[in-house]
């Protein structure tokens, strides 16, 4: 029952003012600018991006200062912004292949065609705090080396010559969109991929996990991980052909699984695949593990009963609005709701005991 | 499509690189032109979402990856010629502006305009390009096998 309560604005205008003072925190330390926390908070910037669903920068560095460094809240924010926006369209689908990478390994082939490319990473640092960055944070130019022409095909593409590998089946050209239409199951491999992209990074990394320790079993290889800008191209109609309307930096994972072969079909390698916005690797690795044991049925593989193979389950708990906005709302009052609990366990009591009283007297 | 046989292939390049420069770069370079051409807004710069797709498997079915914000703008010129801005990000002036140069790479001015506005453009993104693939290519990994001298 939801009944009009009023007389809390006094109390929330108040609230609001401190937040914000708080969120300013000492005013003798110098104010963040937004420019700031978009160019040396910027992976932080790309969960925003990445889980808010909405590529853009400036905004969502916007949304990290506003949420006081609250992630979460801050996709929230981009989330809401989204919903504001009039949809001119949906762009082609992006040529990876033609990524300029500023990262690009193998874990399956040394010596691929162009190369083993570290890019600007964590991996082989110490984690040993760095105390001259709480001192100082400038830092020299990076070397350089002559750029490479070669192209950087994927990796895949040399499997794929040798039939070692599962195709991919083409689909529709509109994808069904979660933002447009509900989820509903069984959920397409497009709805399924547009979900884990946007899904929260530490469900999908810990869905991940799981497949690795041994629910839903599906040893990965990391066949290419790169990371770098592609072009964005659109058909505009005004113009009767597609022109490029922006460059984003995405991360793509692809990873090569093994496989048995079933009745049907002779051994062959299958493959699990991320994208995601911006540099996102933790996530794009995670994303290509849990596409990969969601297609258990596609593969005609057994149902293990793994949380990684229910895709009710995957899905339905992966988006972080949704499910903060749910678990958040029970803090808000419910003080009708818990009023009839409490009558309830009152009238319960009394009667329990007047039973008490009764057979004791008998 | 090649480039030879595509009859849009110029305006094409032109208008991928407009919405793709930086805005502040345009609209300096825009002021140093020094032009005030009369125009007509056909449509007044909006901002909206669209929704980049990718490949499942990166050659597989598309999938909707997320949006990404666009702003874009339409102006005629007083000979009627018409030009269009789709560019990247919120910036209602760099949506004009490319609608702007878009109409006037229409005309006479063609030439003039590649020369001033959209040669720098070009060369600003190609610098930025290069130099991200010369750091890339010092991380490049050269391997080596140790020699074990076991004979």
């Amino acid at each position: 029952m939801y009944v009009a309560v009023k007389g809390g604005e006094r109390a929330i205008d108040n609230a609001h003012a401190w937040l914000a003072e708080e969120r300013r925190g000492d005013t003798d330390i110098p104010e963040l600018s937004v420019a700031q926390i978009r160019e040396q908070m910027s992976l932080a910037v790309n969960r925003v991006m990445a889980e808010g669903s909405l590529y853009d920068p400036h905004l969502a560095a916007l949304a990290i200062k506003q949420a006081r460094g609250d992630l979460i809240e801050a996709i929230f924010l981009i989330r809401a912004y989204r919903t504001t926006l009039p949809r001119f369209g949906g762009s082609n689908p992006i040529e990876t292949q033609n990524m300029q990478c500023d990262r690009r390994v193998s874990a399956t082939f040394k010596d691929a065609p162009g190369g083993q490319i570290l890019g600007p990473t964590f991996d082989y640092t110490h984690r040993l705090l760095d105390f001259k960055l709480a001192a100082d944070g400038e830092a020299a130019d990076a070397p350089t080396a002559a750029p490479s022409q070669a192209p950087t095909p994927h990796i895949m593409s040399f499997l794929d010559r040798e039939q070692l590998i599962q195709t991919e089946p083409t689909g529709e050209a509109v994808p069904d969109d979660l933002t447009r239409t509900p989820l509903e199951l069984p959920a397409s491999r497009a709805l399924r991929l547009q979900s884990l992209t946007r899904g929260d990074e530490g469900f999908i990394l810990g869905m991940a996990y799981s497949t690795q320790r041994g629910y839903a079993r599906n040893h990965a290889f990391v066949a290419e991980l790169r990371i770098g800008a592609v072009a964005v191209e659109m058909d505009i109609p005004e113009l009767g052909f597609a022109i490029e309307i922006g460059e984003i930096t995405v991360t793509e994972c692809e990873t090569v699984n093994q496989f048995q072969g079933s009745k049907t079909q002779p051994p062959q390698f299958t493959r699990g695949y991320g994208l995601v916005f911006g540099m996102t690797e933790r996530k794009a690795i995670s994303m290509a593990l849990v596409d990969r044991a969601l297609r258990w049925k596609e593969l005609g593989e057994d149902n293990l009963g793994a949380p990684a193979q229910d895709e009710e389950f995957v899905l339905y708990h992966s988006d972080n609005i949704q499910a903060t906005g749910f678990l958040e709302h029970i803090k808000l009052p419910h003080y009708v709701d818990f009023q009839s609990e409490l009558e309830l366990i009152r009238k319960l009591r009394r009667e329990a005991q007047d039973n008490i009283s009764r057979e004791a007297a008998e | 499509m090649n480039m030879m046989s595509d009859p849009n292939a110029k305006r094409k390049d032109w208008l991928s690189l407009l919405a793709k420069s930086p805005a502040a770069k345009l609209s300096k370079l825009w002021t140093d032109l020094s032009i005030e051409p009369v125009h007509t807004v056909l449509r007044s710069p909006e901002i909206g979402g669209v929704m980049v797709r990718g490949r499942a498997g990166a050659v597989g079915a598309a999938f909707n990856l997320g949006e990404m914000t666009v702003t874009r703008a339409s102006v005629k010129l007083s000979d009627g010629t018409v030009g269009h801005g789709y560019v990247q990000g919120r910036d209602k002036g760099h949506a004009l502006h490319a609608a702007l140069v878009d109409a006037l790479m229409q005309t006479k001015m063609a030439a003039a305009i590649d020369t001033a506005l959209l040669a720098p453009l070009r060369d600003g993104l190609k610098q930025g390009a290069t130099d991200r693939a010369a750091k890339a290519a010092a991380t490049k990994v050269d391997f080596f096998t140790m020699v074990r001298g076991e004979d």
